[in-house]
């Protein structure tokens, strides 16, 4: 990916630091399937431009924290509030990135990426020259008229990437964006996403099972299990891939760890 | 490459032949084996006949008078068949509604709505139109309804995230999404037309291939009856793979063909006329899409 170059001129990059993520909350929330409660008393906060990281054992409600953040699940009791009012459904504001194949199949990567663009009325040129500059951005220039099917997996969830940024959203949520990818390209996709994200501001709440990746993205972890969030740990340096044997860095992984084994 | 496809074509024309060559022997040998081919006309005589009635002008009213009543019932039948099956299957209260009445409707063959038609219409020839339409529409009907509430919801939830409404998901997902079921639904329904729209002609028509056959049949006009069957069949062909490949093309997407079409199994000796304006394109995209992937594409072409 030679595409350092392009990060400066890149659409999303002119946004005032600070001020453009959301403020996403969860006061005292019950989460779950109507039927089915997984999560309740949440109290949860995420600050604007934060980077929230979220493990838990399978099945512990991840996606349902963050499909109620997105607005796809309404919450059972409580409320989650999007900068301070309550979040009543799904905005373009807050994109989610799905684990397993969220691309339309029938579009090609450049069409999947303009989607956004074309629900908010973004006019044809437009959206086909800023497709274009993200397709760049996460280095699928050559494959950006492929379909879906034709490119790898590790390039079909770096097109959700750049469709979930093309918009410019205030926050970005990510289930397990990275779940299905070996371990050598999921590391190269988490620098990827290090970078792009680096500008945007967004918010991010990044759901994960692996304890290494939500200490290397994360400016805090939340650890959910038992039906509840059970911590919030402030992560030591993050995103600096030498901190890994960092002391403080390894007795939070150990704790970590311990956590979600018992 | 080129090789293998023209082997199976050559294959393909040999078993039409082969089976034309049989009918000649039996019939013309007169061979009376508890099945009795004496009475039957053979090749040549069908041939003979067929090539008179070509030059008349009634084979061509007969012809069009078919078409534009299969066409006008059939392209009803698609857009109603899916509409409601979008409905059905997108909305509770639809399906409350209009469910039960499609369910108990379902069942009656087209064929048997004859004296509802005549009851109903003006004229027979919409009544004839309307038993066409009623024929095809429930395969397209229940074959979108299926294809839409087998939708990957992901795909839905995406757009939904990207702040898209009802009518965008309709576009954008549930139609695209769908359009591999819904070309297996039209397959059968244009099948089902033939049948419906040549009985509703042999009942009640004024011209039209089945009128034309039936008619002679009562006059004892037996190789003009094999003109008609072979005329419905060559039609029946050319219309179910014209659906067949207008469904290639716009499903072109599918990772891999998993749709098999359920139309009439195409004969190869009409297949060479058709080529011209079927193949090129096809082999055109195929080409694009890479070297192994062309072999696939025109495998499938074949089947």
């Amino acid at each position: 990916m030679s595409t350092s170059s392009e990060t400066v001129t890149a659409p999303a990059a002119p946004a005032p630091e600070g001020v453009r993520g959301t403020r996403l909350a969860f006061r005292s929330a019950v989460l779950g399937r109507p039927d089915a409660p997984v999560l309740s008393g949440v109290d949860l906060e995420v600050a604007p431009g934060e980077i929230l990281t979220v493990v838990g054992p399978s099945g512990c409600g991840k996606s349902t924290l963050l499909r109620t953040l997105a607005g796809l699940l309404p919450p059972l009791g409580g409320t989650a509030e999007v900068d301070d009012s309550p979040l009543t459904g799904p905005s373009a504001d807050r994109a989610l990135v799905f684990q397993e194949d969220a691309l339309l199949p029938w579009r090609s990567l450049r069409g999947n990426v303009e989607l956004p663009l074309a629900i908010r009325g973004v006019s044809r040129a437009e959206r086909r020259s800023r497709a274009e500059s993200w397709l760049a951005r996460v280095g699928l220039s050559e494959q950006a008229g492929q379909l879906p099917h034709r490119v790898s997996g590790g390039q079909r969830q770096r097109a959700q990437l750049a469709r979930a940024l093309a918009d410019s959203p205030r926050a970005v949520l990510m289930d397990e964006p990275f779940g299905a990818l070996d371990a050598q390209t999921r590391s190269g996709m988490q620098d990827l996403l290090v970078e792009v994200l680096r500008g945007t501001g967004a918010t991010v709440v990044f759901v994960t099972h692996d304890v290494d990746e939500a200490l290397f993205l994360g400016d805090r972890v939340a650890l959910l299990g038992s039906g509840r969030v059970s911590a919030v740990r402030e992560v030591p340096r993050p995103r600096d891939r030498a901190a890994f044997d960092d002391p403080a860095r390894v007795a939070l992984r150990r704790a970590v760890l311990s956590s979600l084994g018992s | 490459m080129t090789r293998r496809p023209l082997i199976r074509y050559a294959l393909r024309a040999a078993s039409l032949a082969a089976a034309l060559g049989v009918w000649q022997l039996l019939t013309s040998l007169k061979v009376d084996l508890w099945l009795r081919f004496s009475q039957f006309p053979t090749v040549t005589d069908v041939a003979r006949a067929f090539g008179d009635r070509l030059s008349g002008d009634d084979y061509w009213t007969d012809l069009t008078d078919s078409l534009t009543r299969i066409l006008t019932g059939f392209a009803l039948a698609a857009v109603l068949g899916v509409a409601t099956g979008v409905l059905v299957a997108r909305s509770r209260l639809a399906e409350d509604l209009l469910g039960p009445v499609l369910e108990v409707v379902r069942p009656i063959p087209a064929i048997a709505l004859v004296p509802v038609a005549i009851l109903l219409f003006p004229s027979n020839e919409q009544g004839i139109v309307f038993i066409t339409c009623t024929a095809a529409f429930f395969p397209v009907l229940v074959s979108t309804r299926h294809a839409v509430r087998a939708l990957t919801p992901v795909w839905e939830e995406a757009v939904r995230t990207m702040g898209g409404g009802r009518l965008r998901i309709l576009r954008s997902v549930v139609l695209p999404g769908a359009l591999p079921g819904i070309f297996g639904g039209l397959s059968v329904g244009i099948g089902v037309s033939w049948i419906c729209v040549i009985s509703a002609e042999m009942i009640s028509g004024q011209y039209g291939v089945g009128y034309r056959t039936w008619q002679d049949y009562t006059v004892v006009n037996y190789p003009g009856v094999f003109v008609g069957m072979v005329t419905i069949g060559v039609l029946g062909w050319i219309t179910s793979t014209a659906v067949e490949l207008a469904g290639r093309r716009l499903t072109r997407w599918l990772p891999r063909t998993s749709y098999i079409p359920a139309g009439r199994p195409r004969t190869p000796r009409p297949l060479a006329g058709a080529r011209p304006d079927g193949e090129p394109e096809q082999q055109a995209q195929s080409e694009q899409q890479g070297q192994d992937h062309t072999e696939e594409a025109r495998d499938e072409h074949l089947v």
